[in-house]
């Protein structure tokens, strides 16, 4: 009986070290937004490729940067692409490039709480900056109002509510009233945390929705998926070509598919804004992070191999998780772009 | 452990009349130098954090300099980090919570330690050490749920209305702020306050009370005037104990407080603290000297509560040598 039990668990000793030995473990971290877009994936190219394991924390645009960059994780990930300085710094740390690869897209979203509406609220650019700037301070503003023909809008205070953390949510949000605001841009800008002119913090998408929601005659901004998923209402933003869209996986397609013709080499491109009828204005790629050198040659072999997979099959899940897939355009253009990882 | 039958006091002279072998073999001596390391330990953690936080902060201590306690702009695009707001969000957080828990706190530990039942008494302490073990996290969601609806609707509106001419009370009643972190950290402290102050209030000797009692004074004479000021030097501890759990506090005022940066002279207005601006943001920032500015103010909320620890022992040697010398500290 001893005998029987030894050799078992030598067995299974042997066994867990050819497991050890077999399974390439690929650690990445990052944005939190296309977290379920990337467990599905990872979860579904381990089952079609048993010896690739991919594990990935969801710890935010911003750690995913910080992450890639110290080396401390295979890949990164992150909803705002990486500025100029960060890839010197990346440059300079590991003597080879960063490169972004766009996986999905998503929206953000402005939702609100006034007693007494409702029904989707339009917004324009001009008065979602104002109200971001504190100098649109009450509903029945007139940039508000005027939208909003035959909605009996209060005569209250607005309340704001923002991230009170860095976020890709946030960098979405700031790079979209960077592009319509010109005093935004210069005395705010565009990045994950910025210096708020007015409002209150949450934490994370729950928090805001939780302010939002107990607040009577405020307003947040929150992620198309999280809103979808928990029922809130959100207005409707006017896009560029001056039509209020209610956002939508197809308006966020459209968005991408009118930045497609122009997407630059390196992917780091901004769909907010987007020109197009359809389009939705508040809408962006979630990008990967590779290192243009990995050296572990079954690393870059494996990560190559998901990247392809996530290009082609992968991105047929998609729609199934509310995220938008990707242009046809883009697809082609990263899948030759996979050549420069080596 | 020890075969000998000479009963040896710890550490006394008699200890040093043997050999360090024979100690040795006993096992005192290698008892004292483990514990010796247990307790250099602590000195060696808070020098090493010091260091660390110095170390990590080295950034924006040469670019800022003192302008990190001057300045109030937090803003991360571009790179200007000032301490001021979260300073002031820390202190004004941690009087208001004081203000409220100390009256409240040392009443019930008055009452429970000299006039309740001694079974109430007990009773009560077992779900005050309950509440004083509950998470800050749960502090924080009775903050969103109950605390901030009730002060958006009933208490600030209140406050507006017949207070609102004092600077306090001015600027529109968001539930969110100053008062309400500040209320939300009394409710977390008051169980400290409470349940060091009884165990001070029932250590006082029997014949204190008996003194004055027969003295002719009443009840709560003898409790107000001889036991009170008795334990007073053990009382400011517990209320000390409390403030630097209010100082620290991360998870709840974050929670409540409206993470935004601002000086404002309101107490219903949104603010920030330092330990919440730092785990609201720590994770995410990017960039070497929005991290390191939020390890200074780290190296911050550690002076601040060396600074309020070291009033505090001030305090009690002032206190204790002013008559009672109470020994309790």
């Amino acid at each position: 009986m001893k005998r029987i039990a030894a050799i078992f668990l030598v067995g299974l000793g042997l066994a867990g070290i050819l497991l050890a030995q077999g399974v390439l473990s690929i650690t990445g971290a990052g944005a939190t937004f296309p977290f379920p877009m990337y467990s599905k994936w990872f979860d579904e190219y381990h089952k079609k490729n048993p010896n690739v394991q991919i594990n990935y924390q969801s710890i935010g645009s911003g750690g995913g940067i910080k992450q890639v960059t110290e080396g401390t994780v295979d890949f990164g990930a992150t909803d705002g692409p990486m500025n100029d300085e960060q890839l010197k710094a990346f440059q300079e740390k590991h003597a080879c490039a960063v490169l972004h690869f766009p996986t999905v897209l998503g929206a953000v979203v402005p939702t609100y709480n006034i007693p007494g509406v409702t029904g989707s609220l339009n917004f324009t650019p001009e008065a979602l900056a104002g109200i971001y700037f504190g100098k649109v301070t009450k509903w029945n503003d007139p940039l508000i109002a005027d939208a909003n023909k035959g909605v009996k809008l209060p005569a209250d205070d607005i309340i704001v509510v923002h991230r009170a953390e860095s976020s890709g949510t946030t960098y979405v949000w700031t790079d979209f009233l960077s592009k319509v605001s010109e005093e935004w841009k210069n005395q705010v800008g565009k990045a994950t945390a910025v210096k708020w002119p007015v409002g209150l913090g949450g934490q994370g998408n729950e928090g805001v929705t939780g302010t939002v929601k107990n607040t009577p005659n405020s307003i947040g901004y929150v992620e198309l998926i999280y809103a979808e998923s928990n029922k809130i209402p959100y207005g409707n933003v006017r896009n560029a070509a001056g039509v209020f869209v209610k956002a939508s996986l197809a308006g966020v397609t459209a968005a991408a598919a009118g930045a497609a013709k122009s997407m630059p080499d390196d992917f780091r491109v901004s769909i907010t804004n987007a020109p197009g009828k359809e389009a939705y204005p508040i809408s962006s790629f979630t990008w990967l992070l590779i290192p243009s050198k990995i050296s572990d040659a079954a690393k870059r072999d494996a990560i190559k191999g998901f990247l392809s997979w996530m290009l082609s099959d992968g991105q047929n899940y998609a729609e199934a998780l509310s995220y938008a897939r990707l242009p046809k355009e883009v697809v082609a253009k990263e899948k030759k772009a996979l050549s420069n990882i080596q | 452990m020890a075969t000998t039958t000479t009963i040896v006091p710890s550490g006394g002279p008699v200890a040093g009349s043997r050999s360090f072998l024979s100690r040795l073999r006993d096992g005192d001596e290698i008892a004292r130098l483990i514990t010796f390391l247990f307790a250099a330990s602590v000195v060696l953690i808070t020098a090493l954090l010091v260091y660390e936080l110095w170390q990590g902060s080295a950034l924006p201590r040469h670019q800022f300099g003192l302008n990190f306690f001057r300045t109030s702009v937090w803003d991360p695009v571009f790179d200007q980090f000032g301490a001021l707001p979260f300073i002031y969000g820390t202190l004004v957080t941690s009087a208001v919570a004081l203000l409220i828990a100390v009256p409240l706190g040392i009443g019930a530990a008055i009452f429970l330690a000299e006039l309740a039942p001694l079974r109430l008494s007990d009773t009560l302490e077992f779900f005050i050490d309950l509440l004083a073990a509950v998470p800050s996290v749960i502090y924080g969601l009775l903050g969103i749920f109950i605390v901030v609806p009730l002060m958006r609707n009933g208490i600030q509106p209140q406050l507006k209305q017949y207070l609102g001419f004092l600077p306090l009370f001015k600027g529109p009643a968001y539930g969110l702020g100053f008062l309400t972190a500040g209320v939300v950290l009394a409710i977390m402290i008051i169980p400290y306050i409470i349940s060091v102050s009884r165990e001070i209030l029932l250590s006082v000797p029997r014949d204190q009370r008996e003194a004055a009692l027969a003295l002719g004074s009443t009840r709560w004479e003898s409790t107000w005037k001889v036991v009170v000021p008795f334990a007073r030097t053990g009382i400011i501890g517990s209320v000390f104990l409390a403030l630097a759990r209010a100082l620290g506090e991360t998870m709840a005022v974050t929670m409540v407080i409206g993470n935004t940066p601002v000086i404002s002279p309101s107490l219903l207005s949104p603010g920030d603290s330092i330990a919440s601006v730092i785990a609201s943001q720590f994770k995410e920032a990017t960039g070497e000297l929005y991290t390191q500015s939020l390890i200074e103010l780290g190296l911050v909320l550690f002076l601040l509560t060396f600074i309020l620890n070291g009033l505090a022992r001030l305090m009690i040697v002032i206190t204790s040598q002013r008559g009672s010398g109470t020994g309790l500290a």
